[in-house]
């Protein structure tokens, strides 16, 4: 039982007054929702720093030859761009954000089960991001491997590595963290009543999540230490020169790094699919499938990840099993899209920006899951492995998966977190503007993949300049939809209109609560009966 | 929680779980001075494991804990052994 306190209901967590004021009582506060705005304001920040450096990268490949930097700049913003995406943005991404916003209020709780450790988790986090943002302004000039960090030049290059390998370690601490204090919260908190087969989808896929995030992430932080002992005392695990293999670097990389993609897209799905029940005024369909799916892609999804070394040197046997493998983790990932357009099927769908996005997520999620069959199947992958088209691939997954599901989740539960709504007209303006932007920046990089065009080259042939000069102003596209969506959101959460508890008319418990929510969620933790569940329309 | 019940661990097993994981650590380095070929490895694995189950069964109570504990932390450990299984399938057949 949670114990109860003094603190007032009828305050909302924006507004209360705790021990400390000003920016105090926000980076001290353990209220799960200012962690979750916490992570939420430090992300964006940092995003971008993200976005810049791709739209550096997009505009020196607007030519052939030198446009705005030489090769060696080119490697460290490739580098820099993709430590702070991946490490620092998608990988705590929705977790950290949302998750931790609206775990303990979906499963009726008034707090994560460790609120302090949830704090600490944030804290951890900044200290990584300064680390990995040290190793740009001081040393011996950025990191240039590429975000994996590749043995045997990740301990060769006299660019300024370990800064960024520590960094990208301690970040990987916040991320066990979070997921510990998730997997306890959802196993000890969930309200009385609620099942298992009755929590609601977005807390089953933090679930999963926190389970990779628990097991997988260890392993990349062993590998990463590994490494900086070989830049400092060459102890030969992976340095050829000593009797090292630098391809156990890439297994013992991927076995994290590929479930971490399955960190950034499972609480993704999750959004979604609390997105489209609640604008298909239906109930979900399939729910158990989803769950089983959602367990199944943190499953399968740990073992496939020698698909990244096809081309790498390992024996045959591994890569067929691989290969099997890959193709397996397709069809969880199918069915989820399958209960998803079923669901929206004979609903009353009501077509808000939300779900426009949540449209847009399954439609780029596709395109980025039908070109990993590609890469999946052993022939083709030889082909465009290390192309632009992996390029497109990647990004179609994981910006498009990601990316749109965060922007669907903040435009779904932005009246929830500021008790706010946001005008409607520009958020749809931001978002089709932002999704033209998208298909032209990530299209053309499968066109040029095919036509053999490398990844991480600053200068390319003749041929390939024009489906560039496309991709180039693509990301502009993309950014001036961008910078219309955070306007939009900034300005309506100080000034927008007053938004009632339950604007969607959605089901699950946090659109019980007022908005924005109290500090301690509930006045009287909700009951669950038999009949109730979280999707009953 | 009060209506929980908690196992008491008297200090003497922990003080004999100390001795046992400070002979292990001993026999870890002591086993590097002896010859043993191919089977380095493997004998100073089979001592940490030793040692973790010690850590995993006292220290860390799964002896005294629920069914469904052990059983999670079970499940960590078989997907830990299809790692290994599957990356060998790399080495064992290059």
């Amino acid at each position: 039982m949670q114990a109860s306190s003094h603190i007032p209901h009828d305050v909302s967590y924006l507004e209360y007054k705790g021990k400390h004021n000003g920016l105090l009582s926000w980076i001290l506060s353990t209220d799960h929702k200012r962690i979750g705005l916490l992570y939420m304001y430090s992300m964006m920040t940092l995003f971008l720093v993200g976005v810049v450096l791709g739209l550096a990268m997009k505009f020196e490949l607007i030519a052939p030859g030198k446009t705005i930097m030489d090769a060696q700049d080119y490697n460290a913003v490739f580098t820099v761009h993709g430590v702070i995406m991946i490490f620092m943005i998608v990988v705590p991404g929705l977790p950290a954000v949302f998750g931790n916003f609206l775990l303990p209020i979906m499963i009726g709780a008034k707090d994560v089960a460790f609120p302090k450790l949830n704090l600490a988790s944030w804290y951890v986090y900044i200290a990584g991001a300064l680390l990995v943002i040290a190793s740009l302004l001081f040393g011996d000039g950025s990191p240039d491997t590429g975000w994996t960090f590749y043995a045997p030049y990740s301990f060769k290059t006299g660019a300024n590595m370990l800064p960024a390998i520590f960094g990208a370690f301690v970040l990987g601490f916040s991320s066990i963290l979070t997921g510990l204090n998730f997997i306890v919260t959802i196993h000890r908190m969930r309200a009385p009543g609620m099942g298992w087969t009755k929590m609601p989808l977005f807390p089953w896929t933090l679930y999963g999540t926190a389970w990779i995030q628990l097991l997988a992430t260890p392993v990349v932080g062993i590998t990463l230490v590994l490494v900086a002992l070989e830049r400092i005392f060459g102890i030969g695990v992976f340095d050829p020169a000593l009797g090292g293999d630098p391809i156990l670097y890439q297994h013992l990389f991927w076995i994290y790094s590929h479930p971490a993609v399955y960190i950034m897209i499972l609480p993704a799905m999750g959004a979604i699919s609390e997105v489209i029940p609640t604008f298909s005024q239906k109930h979900v369909f399939g729910y158990k499938a989803i769950v089983a799916s959602t367990m199944a892609i943190a499953f399968v999804g740990y073992f496939v990840w020698g698909h990244h070394m096809f081309t790498s040197g390992m024996s045959g046997t591994a890569q067929y099993t691989f290969s099997i493998l890959t193709f397996l983790v397709a069809i969880p990932s199918a069915i989820k899209v399958f209960n998803w357009i079923s669901t929206m099927y004979k609903g009353s769908i009501n077509v808000q920006t939300p779900f426009y996005w949540a449209a847009s997520f399954i439609f780029v999620f596709m395109i980025g899951g039908l070109s990993g069959l590609v890469l999946g199947a052993l022939a083709t992958d030889v082909y465009v492995h290390d192309t632009a088209f992996v390029v497109a691939h990647f990004h179609f997954i994981v910006f498009g998966g990601v990316g749109f599901a965060f922007f669907a989740a903040i435009h779904y539960w932005f009246p929830k977190m500021f008790g706010r709504m946001y005008d409607s007209l520009w958020a749809n303006v931001g978002w089709i503007i932002f999704f033209i932007g998208f298909l032209a920046l990530y299209s053309p990089m499968f066109y040029l993949g095919m036509q053999g065009m490398p990844r991480r080259y600053y200068d390319y042939l003749e041929q390939f300049h024009a489906a560039n000069i496309l991709s180039t102003l693509g990301s502009w596209v993309m950014t001036l939809g961008l910078v219309i969506i955070i306007i939009n959101l900034f300005r309506s959460a100080k000034s927008g209109p007053i938004a009632g508890k339950n604007p969607w008319n959605g089901k699950t418990l946090e659109w019980t609560v007022p908005s924005p929510p109290p500090v301690e969620n509930f006045e009287t933790i909700p009951v669950y009966h038999e009949k109730d569940g979280p999707y009953e329309y | 929680m009060t209506n929980e019940k908690h196992h008491i661990v008297p200090y003497s097993t922990y003080a004999i779980i100390l001795a046992a994981l400070l002979l292990f650590t001993f026999l870890s380095v002591a086993i590097t001075g002896i010859e043993l070929g191919e089977f380095t490895v493997a004998g100073a694995l089979l001592l940490a494991t030793i040692k973790s189950y010690l850590v995993l069964t006292y220290f860390m109570h799964l002896k005294f804990d629920k069914a469904y504990i052990r059983i999670m932390v079970g499940f960590v450990f078989l997907v830990f052994l299809a790692v290994i299984i599957i990356t060998f399938l790399d080495y064992y057949f290059r």
